[in-house]
């Protein structure tokens, strides 16, 4: 087990800067999740922990220990790769058996540890067949025992299940959450889809464009996102922004420029008999999206093009709607697209912006 | 169906225009020096002379002949793999300062008949003492662009995460060589093994520059030497002696050429 401290870490691939002063701690036994948009440089700095990728600057730490010069398979880090990666002319016991191997493990020693690991990924059976005779989910398996049975300080995955079909990928899903409290090792997983990472990491870090936009529990993301980015990135649908300007009716009170407001579509709510009280927003409904226990309506408003979505309510037929989201559930950023706080919409001015 | 007719009968005449020749050799290889001027040629002797298997066996040193070739051919394969699969990975591999331009020079040696550098050679290897060796007819051929350029190309295909997985494994560069690497191209290593075997097996020209005497002397010059016999061509004797000196690559082919199918169909690594 092992904290990892990335310090000022820069990645350059000639001119290009990939990565610039990046700052991040990942806690000991903790299920990290990197997420992000393709290219948000996630998966470099994944690489570099597990030093397939050298630091151009900066300093990485595990467990204390500085790795900058430490080859890959001596910082007791074991890697899960998107394809997999598993030898193709080995079996599945030679997969496995590879590392424990290369380390000079003693048979009987790792015959024992075999055993013990297929048991536990289910692989028993098909210790003796190749990776090809294999179907995704067990390959999947056969990738995580490879890892597993050198009994790493860090376990890396980048995009494991992204090969796996909506079923299977729900399974692994849970499977490694379980996998990951038996061990109780520091997880670091590479994703780019936000529903992987919201349900399966105790911290996730959203990054965009080589920078660290906000590292915190998935809750704290969900509900006090740092700025516009993450806010828009994490939940579904996305954060529904507005620009400050197009919201007519609804005068705010602050110290610094407001130039968006936002709310989650969850907290909108059908303004059926006017209870309620908030921003009101009226808009012709486009779509209509009805997933069972869950109804999202995309719909158009003079400000912009916003969704709702309702929980265990019938679908709602009517062309336009009314719609209220309470001021506590209102969110405001400024320019350079930074979370505000201490907005206060004027009292006096709700009156007016009722009737909208 | 009818395509298929025509698809069939065209790969027959194919296979006619190779196998014939063959036939021919095996068929005069069995009869006797009369029957192999009659006319209109007989395709089967009337009774199979094997003795001239022995007597081309007879006409020189053949087993001398033999080993020689084999020691030959064997030891460039052994050279020649040892040095390219290096080399091939390190071109395939790594980036390093002048990889682009040595890999060029090494494509450039590609083009260089033999014809061209054989008398330097035979400088070199007669101020050197290896004249009439095998290693003096091993070590020209010791390593192969044509293998290098092959290889690079077989393991360029491999994908990136499988050494990365294996760095991971705490595998030296050496043992992804020969535990990751090399299984993964063999059905290209046996191709280029096939070639290079049957190349230098069949090979005449080089032999016969480089030997003076029967010390190292391969197969090929002991079976062209058969003509020489009594001024007359036996040509039975002679087809006897051929067969003799492709049995060896018949061998050879017969067990790799499900690896050869498959380097040609190669669709690369999954």
């Amino acid at each position: 087990m092992a904290k990892i401290e990335l310090i000022n870490i820069c990645k350059k691939y000639k001119d290009e800067t990939v990565i610039d002063d990046l700052n991040l701690t990942i806690k000991d036994g903790s299920f990290t999740v990197l997420v992000g948009p393709s290219g948000c440089g996630k998966s470099t700095t994944l690489r570099m922990i597990a030093g397939l990728e050298t630091a151009t600057g900066g300093e990485i730490r595990i467990g204390g220990k500085r790795v900058n010069d430490t080859a890959p398979g001596h910082r007791d880090v074991a890697m899960v790769f998107q394809n997999y990666a598993l030898y193709p002319t080995m079996t599945v016991r030679g997969n496995i058996e590879f590392g424990l191997k290369n380390r000079g493990v003693a048979k009987a020693e790792r015959e024992k540890l075999i055993a013990e690991i297929a048991e536990i990924v289910g692989l028993d059976q098909l210790l003796d067949r190749k990776p090809q005779q294999l179907s995704g989910g067990q390959r999947q398996r056969v990738a995580l025992a490879r890892a597993m049975v050198k009994k790493p300080k860090v376990f890396i995955l980048d995009e494991p299940l992204s090969n796996l079909d909506a079923k299977l990928r729900n399974q692994m899903r849970t499977e490694l959450i379980q996998l990951h409290r038996r061990l109780g090792t520091t997880f670091v997983y590479v994703t780019h889809d936000q529903v992987e990472a919201m349900s399966m990491g105790d911290e996730i870090v959203v990054m965009h464009q080589g920078v660290i936009q906000q590292a915190d529990t998935p809750m704290k993301l969900y509900h006090e996102p740092a700025n516009l980015f993450t806010a828009q990135f994490i939940g579904t649908p996305a954060m529904n922004v507005l620009d400050t300007r197009d919201a007519a009716g609804l005068s705010l009170e602050s110290e610094s420029t407001v130039a968006k407001l936002g709310f989650r579509p969850e907290q909108a709510v059908f303004d059926w008999g006017g209870m309620h009280e908030g921003y009101r927003l009226t808009g012709e409904v486009m779509t209509r999206e009805s997933l069972g226990a869950e109804n999202i309506y995309q719909i158009k408003a003079p400000g912009g093009v916003f969704f709702v979505k309702t929980f265990l309510e019938p679908l709602r037929e009517e062309q336009t709607v009314r719609v209220v989201v309470p001021y506590e559930q209102l969110y405001y950023f400024g320019p350079d697209g930074k979370r505000l706080y201490g907005v206060r919409v004027q009292e006096r001015q709700l009156a007016a912006a009722g009737g909208v | 169906m009818a395509l298929r007719v025509l698809n069939v009968l065209c790969l027959l005449l194919l296979v006619l225009v190779f196998a014939m020749p063959f036939g021919w050799m095996l068929s005069t290889s069995l009869k006797t020096l009369p029957e192999t001027m009659i006319f209109p040629p007989a395709w089967i002797p009337k009774q199979p002379v094997w003795e001239n298997y022995a007597e081309a066996w007879k006409t020189g040193p053949f087993l001398k002949y033999f080993m020689n070739s084999f020691i030959v051919a064997i030891g460039i394969l052994i050279c020649q793999a040892l040095t390219i699969i290096p080399a091939a990975y390190a071109f395939a591999r790594y980036k390093f300062a002048g990889s682009n331009l040595l890999f060029g020079v090494v494509m450039v040696t590609l083009m260089i008949p033999a014809q061209l550098i054989f008398l330097p050679v035979y400088l070199e290897l007669s101020a050197l003492k290896l004249l009439n060796t095998h290693l003096g007819l091993i070590l020209p051929f010791a390593s192969s662009a044509f293998g290098i350029f092959l290889l690079r190309q077989g393991f360029m295909q491999v994908p990136e995460e499988l050494i990365e997985a294996a760095r991971l494994d705490q595998a030296s560069e050496w043992k992804i060589i020969v535990r990751l690497m090399v299984p993964l191209v063999k059905p290209v290593l046996v191709t280029f093994a096939l070639f290079s075997f049957i190349a230098h097996w069949n090979d005449y020209f080089w032999p016969l520059v480089m030997t003076t005497n029967e010390t190292a002397r391969t197969l090929p010059l002991g079976i062209a030497k058969i003509r020489e016999v009594e001024g007359v061509a036996t040509w039975n004797v002679l087809m006897a002696g051929n067969l003799i000196l492709v049995a060896p690559i018949l061998v050879a082919f017969f067990f790799s050429q499900r690896h050869i199918i498959r380097a040609f169909v190669y669709s690369g690594v999954k």
